[in-house]
């Protein structure tokens, strides 16, 4: 029998909330580089027309989705690569021994990790007003909420899985290099993905943040590549099998030795 | 069960393999309510590796064992509602104050908040941090550090505490504060703690009964009176330059004989009047004896007697053995 203690869930919630409130530095680090890119890109390529862009947007209030998405996905990976950092300064152990289910210390990192991911994508959708991005409708606003929430799970999920199988914290840069930054640049947050040549299409199509950046752009800007019912169906299936997979490798993983 | 139910603790020929290494090799015993007992030995004997698997932390090959009557490996949610743990590296989380660490404790192991105020309370009162409640773990010292896991340990009322190496690296001054605090919650609480160390006047002095490890079995297991007693006499040991030690078996008031590198430990009765014959008698089988050394036993003495090693010899001999976290450092 899985059991999941609320209480267990609050209180890793809650660990995670003090945690960053402690560190804001490194919260509002992590915003600086979504920002340098609207900043810099944006008015570098204000002009620029792009072919797939949608008509009439110009090209920063193109790129505000993408940033949003670029901060979900590296704060998202950061949350679930934290296990890291509890397995270094040994806390996890003081986590793994207490009588609570695998489950519920998953959940509590996921909501965790979500809230913060979350947090940082709404900071940069309210900076982006400063550009001149003007929210059109309340019903797009909250299916980019619904697609905010779905591309945190999902890489939170990924970076637990990748956690549980490191034994310290030397993969971390590599995955960062090897699979995140890959995930951004192929997704289409800073350019369509029509103008990539025809042998990285395959991997633009596997890539999750994908369907979230195109989600977030239907909600945002009021259109999109995909019929946005699509994006949700892809990204939910790829992110409960991502959480899955986090679980099951979380769960299954020994706790150092 | 009954008849084994006072037994708090029960191990059976428990065994784990770490590739080639066996790490416990078929070690059993038993430990009653209230006891507080130790495990000593040098580090690679395998007494960490005996307590992850007894705290669920880790799976044994074979064998088995129960804490507070129900299976490590079959109920482990329940064995772990019932222990408390202090690890032997540091567990804490830094960036929270005292604290938080321990309400965060308290609610993973589902405890009330009224019971979690006045507990936290009452288990820093007794490791005397009550005036440091509110701070960052960061800015704690080594020995406070510890003395909050300790608490930590405590706060959820647990059947047994297990505490590993609980001095590892401590001053002097910390370790005897840590030994007096052990020792009120074993008598006041009638906690049941099995502690694990490879300081051996650490086992003599806190435990009541301990269990000698080396590469993974218990070779000897007892109150520390009683083990030392299996050596009865004094203890002297001879450096030698050259010659044959054997040859000391000869005499008839030598009870007992351990060689290990150029020394020899000789059990004799009153070992100050036996020197002066000790030496004559060096001197007429050609030994050059270059220095002597006269103790009353200590557990050195029967892990010297029960493995032919001294524990110093095991730390430094055994390389392949898994390494030594570090001391309680500050690291970033």
């Amino acid at each position: 029998m899985i059991s999941i203690s609320g209480q267990a869930v609050y209180m890793l919630w809650l660990r995670e909330m003090k945690r960053t409130w402690r560190a804001k530095s490194r919260m509002i680090g992590a915003l600086i580089m979504p920002l340098f890119f609207l900043v810099f890109m944006g008015s570098g390529f204000r002009r620029a027309t792009l072919p797939g862009m949608p008509e009439g947007v110009d090209y920063i209030t193109f790129l505000i989705p993408g940033a949003i998405g670029m901060s979900l996905l590296f704060s998202s990976m950061f949350g679930g690569l934290q296990v890291l950092w509890d397995k270094e300064f040994g806390f996890l152990k003081e986590i793994m021994v207490t009588p609570v289910s695998r489950l519920s210390i998953v959940l509590g990192r996921m909501a965790g990790g979500s809230t913060i991911s979350l947090l940082q994508g709404i900071l940069i959708l309210l900076l982006s007003t400063f550009f001149g991005f003007r929210i059109h409708s309340l019903t797009g606003l909250l299916v980019a909420f619904a697609f905010m929430l779905l591309i945190a799970f999902t890489f939170i999920g990924l970076g637990l899985s990748f956690a549980s199988r490191m034994k310290d914290m030397h993969g971390f840069q590599l995955v960062m290099n090897f699979v995140v930054f890959p995930i951004f640049f192929l997704s289409g947050a800073l350019y369509p993905v029509q103008g990539l040549p025809a042998v990285l299409k395959p991997l633009v199509y596997l890539d999750p943040l994908t369907y979230g950046v195109d989600g977030l752009r239907a909600g945002l800007l009021g259109s999109s590549a995909h019929p946005p019912l699509l994006d949700f169906t892809v990204l939910a299936a790829i992110c409960a099998g991502m959480v899955t997979l986090g679980s099951v490798f979380f769960e299954t993983s020994d706790v150092g030795q | 069960m009954t008849g084994e139910a006072m037994h708090i603790l029960e191990v059976q020929n428990l065994t784990k393999t770490f590739k080639k290494v066996t790490a416990v090799d078929h070690v059993s015993f038993q430990v009653q309510e209230g006891e507080l007992f130790g495990l000593l030995g040098p580090n690679g004997a395998g007494k960490t590796t005996t307590m992850r698997m007894l705290t669920t932390l880790l799976k044994p090959d074979s064998g088995s064992a129960s804490v507070a009557g129900f299976d490590v490996i079959k109920s482990r949610n329940e064995v772990r509602s019932g222990i408390g743990m202090v690890f032997q590296e540091p567990a804490l989380d830094r960036q929270l104050t005292g604290r938080e660490n321990l309400d965060f404790h308290g609610r993973m192991y589902g405890m009330k908040k009224e019971q979690r105020k006045s507990r936290i309370r009452e288990v820093l009162d007794l490791v005397e941090l009550s005036d440091r409640t509110d701070d960052l773990v960061e800015t704690y010292s080594g020995g406070m550090q510890r003395r909050l896991e300790i608490a930590r340990g405590l706060m959820h009322f647990p059947k047994v505490l297990f505490l590993d190496e609980p001095t590892l690296g401590l001053d002097a001054q910390t370790r005897r504060k840590i030994w007096e605090y052990i020792r009120r919650m074993n008598l006041e609480h009638r906690t049941t703690m099995i502690l694990t160390t490879h300081y051996m006047e650490e086992a003599d002095g806190l435990c009541g009964r301990v269990g000698i490890m080396d590469k993974g079995r218990i070779v000897a297991l007892d109150t520390p009176k009683n083990l030392k007693d299996l050596i009865g006499a004094d203890v002297v040991t001879l450096e030698m330059e050259s010659g044959e030690s054997g040859t000391f078996r000869d005499l008839a008031f030598v009870r007992d004989l351990v060689e290990h590198g150029n020394r020899v430990s000789l059990m004799v009765e009153n070992g100050e009047r036996k020197i002066p014959l000790l030496i004559a008698h060096a001197a007429k089988h050609g030994i050059e004896v270059s220095s002597v050394e006269l103790h009353k036993p200590s557990l050195e003495d029967v892990f010297l007697r029960f493995t032919g090693a001294t524990m110093r010899d095991r730390e430094a001999g055994d390389s392949e053995q898994r390494r030594m976290p570090p001391p309680w450092g500050r690291r970033r």
